[in-house]
Formats: C-alpha cells, sequence, structure tokens
C-alpha cells in the first residue's frame, strides 16, 4: 500500500517535471521569431556569442521564461503556504493584497527612487509585501467576534483593490511606463539575468525551507489544538511560514508584477493530486505554479503580437472561474 | 413628543441637510470652474458666464471645463443613487458598483461598442450608454445568479465575494479584447479601468443627461417599496408589494444609473458605498430622506476628486478614481470591520 504511494508521488513529480521542461522548451521556441528545439538546445548548452538565433535564445527568451517559472513556483509556494497556515481555501497572495502591497512600494521606488539597484528594489518589495500581511493579520485578530474566511478574503481584496488603484495613480502620474498593463497585471518581458540571479536563489532557498516546514504544516491544517497536541509550537511554525511567504510574494512580485489567482488555483490542485501532506503539497505546486505562468505568458505573447498582454489577466481568465466555485462551496457553511 | 412631531422633525432635518449639500456643491462646482491647467480668476469666470469673455476664455469655460464638470456632477449623482439603491435592494451594506462587478460590465459593453463603431466621437457616442447599460446588466445577473442560494436568499458576503472575482475576470477579457482592437484602445482601457473621467465634451453629456434625470426621480418615487426592503422580503410582502417584481426594477435601475455613469467617467468604484452611508447617518435611514442626501454626496465627491486630480498634480493629471479609492478603501474595511455581516 505504501509502496504503491510512494510510486504514485513519484510518478506525479515526475510527469509534471517533464511536463514543465517540455513547456519551457516551447515557449523558448516560439515567438517573434520562430526556432527549432535544436537551436534552442544548442543556444542553452552550446552558447555561441555570434549566431542570432542563439542571443535571442540566451538574451530575451530565457530570462522571461526562466522569470516566469521563478515567478511560478513562487507565487504557487506562497499561496501553498497560506491556505495550509490559516487554513483559509481562499488565501492568495494577490487576492489578500500581499502582492498589491509589493507592488505599491515597488511603484513608489520607481518614480522616487529611480536609481535604485535591484537588490534594494528586492528588499523594499518585501517591505510593501510584510506591511500589507501585518495589517491583513491585525485586522483579523482585533475584530470582535473573530473573522471568518470570507471576510477575511472580502478585506484582503479591497485592500488589494485599493493599493492596486494607488500603482495605477502612480504609474500615469509619473508616466513610468508605457505599459500600463505591467502595473495592471504584471509581466515578465523586462525580465534580464540581472533579475535572475537575485531571484532565483531567494525562490529556491525559500522553497526548500518551506518544504522542510511541510510537516508542521500539516498538522496545523488539522487544528490548532490537534496540532498542538502533537508537539507543534503553532504560532512559530505560523510566524514563520508567513515570513516565508511575504518573502516568496516580495521577490516575485518585484520581478514579474503583481500575479493574482496562481497561488490560489494551484495548491488546490496539488492537494487534490497528491493529498493533504504538505512536504509533498508545497513541491508540487511549485512545479505547477512554473508550469501555469510559462503558458500564460507564453499566451500573453501569442493572443497579438507583437503586442503583449498582461500576464495576471490571463491567469484571472482561468483562475476567477476556479475562485467562484471556491467562493460557492466555501458559502455553505456561512 | 408624539411620532407626528418627531416625523416632522426628521422632515426638517432632511429638508435642511439636503439644503446644505446642495451649497456644498455649488461651491466646489464653483472651485473646479476656476482650476484647470489655464488659470482663470473667479471674476474672470463670473464674467464669462455673463457672455462678456475673450474667445479664448470661451472656449476654456464652455467647451472644455463646463461639459467635463457637468459630466462629473451627473455621474457622482448617479454613482451615488445607484449605490443606495443596491444597499437597500440587496440589504448588503456593502454593496457598492464598482465592488458589485456591474463597473467592470460596463466596461465590457464599453469595448464591445467601440469594436462595433471603431470610434467614441460624434454623436455615435449618444449609444454609448445603451451598450455600458447591456454589459452592467448582463453582468449583474451573473454575479446575483451566482450569489443566490436556493434555500437563504442572496447571501451578502457571498455577493461581494462573487462579485470582486467577476470584476477581475471581466476586467481581464475586457483588456484582452481592447488588446485585439488597437494600441490606443488597449491604453484607453487600461486607464478606463483605473477610473479616470475621459467624456469630456457636450455630446457626451447629452448621452449621459437623460439616463440621470429619468432614472433618479425614478428611485426617488420607490423610495417607500426601498424602505420595505430594508425591513425584509416577509414583511414587503406582507405589506402588499410584489417583491420580486420590485426587486427586479430597482435593481435595473441601480444598474442603469452606475453603468451610463461610468460610461462616461471610468471605473470609479467606492462613492456608491460612502455616499449613501454618510447620507444615512445624516438624515437617517429613510430613503425619501437620504436619497438626495447621498446623491448630492456623490456629486461632491466625485467633482472634489477629479478638480483634485487635475489639479493638485499638475502637469500630469491623477485619474479620479485612484483619489475615491485612497478614501474609499479605509471607508470600506472599517464598514466591513463594524457591522457584523
Amino acid at each position: 500500500m505504501n509502496n504503491m504511494k510512494s510510486v504514485r508521488v513519484s510518478f506525479s513529480f515526475l510527469l509534471a517535471l517533464i511536463v514543465l521542461v517540455l513547456s519551457i522548451f516551447i515557449a523558448v521556441s516560439y515567438g517573434a521569431k520562430e526556432l527549432t528545439m535544436g537551436t534552442v538546445w544548442d543556444a542553452v548548452f552550446h552558447y555561441d556569442t555570434t549566431v542570432t538565433a542563439h542571443q535571442i535564445v540566451y538574451d530575451i527568451r530565457l530570462p522571461r521564461v526562466l522569470g516566469a517559472v521563478f515567478a511560478g513556483i513562487a507565487f504557487a509556494v506562497a499561496g501553498a503556504l497560506m491556505q495550509g497556515v490559516t487554513r483559509n481555501p481562499m488565501a492568495d497572495t494577490g487576492i489578500l493584497g500581499v502582492n498589491a502591497g509589493a507592488a505599491f512600494v515597488v511603484a513608489l521606488c520607481f518614480s522616487f527612487l529611480p536609481q535604485l539597484s535591484y537588490s534594494y528594489l528586492m528588499l523594499f518589495s518585501f517591505v510593501g509585501a510584510a506591511i500589507t500581511t501585518l495589517l491583513i493579520v491585525v485586522l483579523a485578530s482585533f475584530t470582535p467576534g473573530g473573522l471568518n474566511s470570507l471576510k477575511l478574503t472580502v478585506a484582503g481584496a479591497v485592500i488589494a483593490a485599493m493599493l492596486h488603484s494607488l500603482s495605477t495613480g502612480i504609474a500615469l502620474y509619473f508616466g513610468l511606463s508605457q505599459d500600463l498593463a505591467f502595473w495592471y497585471a504584471g509581466g515578465v518581458s523586462g525580465v534580464t539575468w540581472e533579475h535572475l540571479h537575485l531571484l532565483i536563489p531567494i525562490v529556491l532557498i525559500m522553497m526548500i525551507w518551506s518544504i522542510t516546514m511541510g510537516r508542521s504544516i500539516s498538522f496545523l491544517a488539522l487544528g490548532d489544538e490537534t496540532a498542538t497536541n502533537l508537539g507543534i509550537r503553532t504560532t512559530s511554525v505560523k510566524v514563520m511560514a508567513m515570513i516565508a511567504a511575504v518573502i516568496l510574494a516580495g521577490s516575485s512580485v518585484a520581478v514579474a508584477g503583481s500575479i493574482s489567482f496562481v497561488g490560489l488555483v494551484v495548491p488546490h490542485i496539488a492537494r487534490r493530486w497528491i493529498g493533504v501532506d504538505y512536504r509533498l503539497v508545497i513541491p508540487l505546486s511549485a512545479l505547477l505554479g512554473a508550469i501555469l505562468l510559462v503558458w500564460a505568458d507564453f499566451a500573453s505573447r501569442m493572443v497579438s503580437p507583437p503586442q503583449e498582454f498582461a500576464i495576471g489577466a490571463m491567469v484571472a481568465l482561468v483562475g476567477v472561474p476556479f475562485f467562484l466555485y471556491l467562493a460557492r462551496k466555501e458559502g455553505r457553511g456561512l | 413628543m408624539d411620532i407626528q412631531q418627531l416625523n416632522v422633525r426628521k422632515q426638517r432635518r432632511a429638508i435642511w441637510i439636503t439644503g446644505l449639500m446642495v451649497a456644498i456643491a455649488i461651491v466646489i462646482v464653483l472651485i473646479s470652474l476656476n482650476t484647470g491647467s489655464i488659470r482663470l480668476s473667479p471674476l474672470r469666470v463670473m464674467w464669462t458666464w455673463l457672455g462678456q469673455g475673450s474667445t479664448v476664455e470661451n472656449l476654456i469655460m464652455f467647451q472644455y471645463r463646463l461639459p467635463r464638470i457637468l459630466i462629473t456632477i451627473l455621474a457622482g449623482i448617479g454613482l451615488g443613487v445607484a449605490g443606495a439603491v443596491l444597499q437597500g435592494v440587496s440589504r448588503n451594506s456593502l454593496a457598492d458598483p464598482g465592488i458589485l462587478g456591474i463597473n467592470a460590465g460596463a466596461g465590457f459593453g464599453l469595448i464591445i461598442f467601440v469594436s462595433f463603431f471603431r470610434t467614441m466621437e460624434g454623436p455615435i457616442a449618444l449609444l454609448i450608454p445603451l451598450f455600458t447599460f447591456g454589459g452592467g446588466v448582463l453582468i449583474a445577473l451573473v454575479i446575483f445568479m451566482l450569489s443566490y442560494d436556493r434555500q437563504r436568499g442572496l447571501l451578502p458576503i457571498r455577493l461581494i465575494l462573487v462579485g470582486i472575482a467577476v470584476a477581475a475576470g471581466v476586467s481581464a477579457i475586457t483588456l484582452l479584447l481592447s488588446l485585439k482592437l488597437d494600441p490606443d484602445t488597449y491604453a484607453f482601457a487600461a486607464t478606463w479601468l483605473a477610473g479616470s473621467v475621459w467624456g469630456r465634451e457636450w455630446v457626451n453629456v447629452w448621452a449621459l443627461l437623460p439616463w440621470i434625470v429619468l432614472f433618479v426621480p425614478w428611485v426617488y418615487l420607490r423610495s417607500r417599496t426601498l424602505d420595505m426592503f430594508v425591513l425584509g422580503d416577509e414583511i414587503a410582502a406582507s405589506l402588499g408589494n410584489s417583491t420580486t417584481r420590485s426587486r427586479i426594477v430597482l435593481l435595473l435601475l441601480a444598474v442603469g444609473l452606475a453603468s451610463s455613469s461610468v460610461a462616461m467617467v471610468g471605473s470609479i468604484g467606492f462613492i456608491g458605498l460612502i455616499a449613501p452611508h454618510i447620507a444615512r447617518q445624516l438624515v437617517g435611514a429613510r430613503h425619501q430622506h437620504f436619497v438626495p442626501v447621498a446623491a448630492m454626496i456623490g456629486m461632491i465627491m466625485l467633482l472634489s476628486a477629479d478638480t483634485i486630480g487635475r489639479s493638485i498634480f499638475q502637469p500630469n493629471f491623477v485619474p479620479a478614481g485612484v483619489v475615491v479609492a485612497l478614501i474609499g478603501g479605509p471607508y470600506f474595511i472599517y464598514i466591513l470591520f463594524k457591522k457584523t455581516v
């Protein structure tokens, strides 16, 4: 029985990994200039600076696709952490306003400190994410009579809408970007290797840290009392998981903008597929999140070339129906 | 003091406060007329009004500033009243056309309009509110169907949650459609979603005017029905109202007011939420009293937000929707946590 399960788990991960690698290759190959898989392979493993095709792959396509991969990992893992810790099935860094907080601070930095180096920008992005998280936690804990998950979600969504509106205002006012859509719903077209050198290690470290917390989070999902009885220090696990979620959300917002619904949809699919053990849910969510964003980015540049569509809006087209389904299911208990 | 006296006193208070709001609104209109990229002194404004202005002054006043201000006034009234009706009909103190997704539906209708006619200028602009109304009704239908529970009727929090989600989805579709049209429309759609007063011409005024002039008095005449809805469906029915029919009519009125207004001023949220709340605190919960006050407050809010957005931040502008959100967001959270919804 146990053996069967581990075979199933390994098979699931292998499948997700293969799909991810294939998706990356397809996303890198197709675009304004179509390349063959062979060229892509050569560009990655036998890079030749004199070949234009190799330069396209290496300087333009690969960074943006990897940006999508790691932003997807970050948002999905952050969503899984938040859902596990808050036991709110609708938790998502986008819906709860954490992303919007980070994006707001990034917009402020762009307009008032345009010379800011990239690592500082990311730091400020963490601060923005942390402040909104704190705000939501405070709201949740100081409400008389407690706060049910639906109400918390509504509060988060309105905070997100407000910060979102302010970011758009700042972007318009300072003429920050020709592409308003980035501020509207994110995009990975501007990702460079410089960003990735910072993003990849942060996301990987946070992901591994989250997986090591997986066991405690699985117990937390059973309820605070049960978890305490099982010897889990609930408060410290919650705080650490929140910190990890904030860092993940903050770092990927600084690179890819505020993208909602990834962290909502992906953990649900992962749980349905593989069960409630967060040691497995977190890494599987990471893989699925990466796949989702690679395809969302791919679709957003293929719908109307040469223009780019906002990647977050693309994800919303999938995420909204899913959210409605969840809201309907959750509403039963209201 | 008997009830009769109390009623008279309340009525007097309502009239008095409505008058005060009208006075404030007039002051803000005057300030707004005086502000803009080219400054006109109050004296010059007066002379221009009396027909003594130079050609340039006439142009600025009657072709640029006045239509925009009129649109803002009408839309502010429309949004304030729409919010009051929505809150009454759904018995939900958090209802607002922006939060419920009706604005997003109107935006969808607007993009459909653009893809049909390929332009938003000229006399064809008179038809814009019809399209946004269509979009608004469509989305309102979807939202109410999704949040309706067969046993328990409309669930307030679920209504809000569904509205927020549907708004996100519809906005995404609107952006996608606009991207398919051309880059300018895409930029327009993104700015529209941020809530920027774009209607600046007389044709936009004429497009919006009939909706407000017709629907606001209609709502006012039905204020007794709205009062009964607040008491609950059973009581309303036992007092001899056909609840379903009146509810649908009132909802259509609210959607009509909201979607025709945002057609001209962009997706502006929170006004429909805040204006009725403040009005109710000022003059009490009877619709007959507070709907006119809500209309005035909505107008004052939108006009101030637009004036602030285009004057303080010169030479750039900040959309009125952003200014409103700055106040409206915290207020929403405050209501959410104060009320036991």
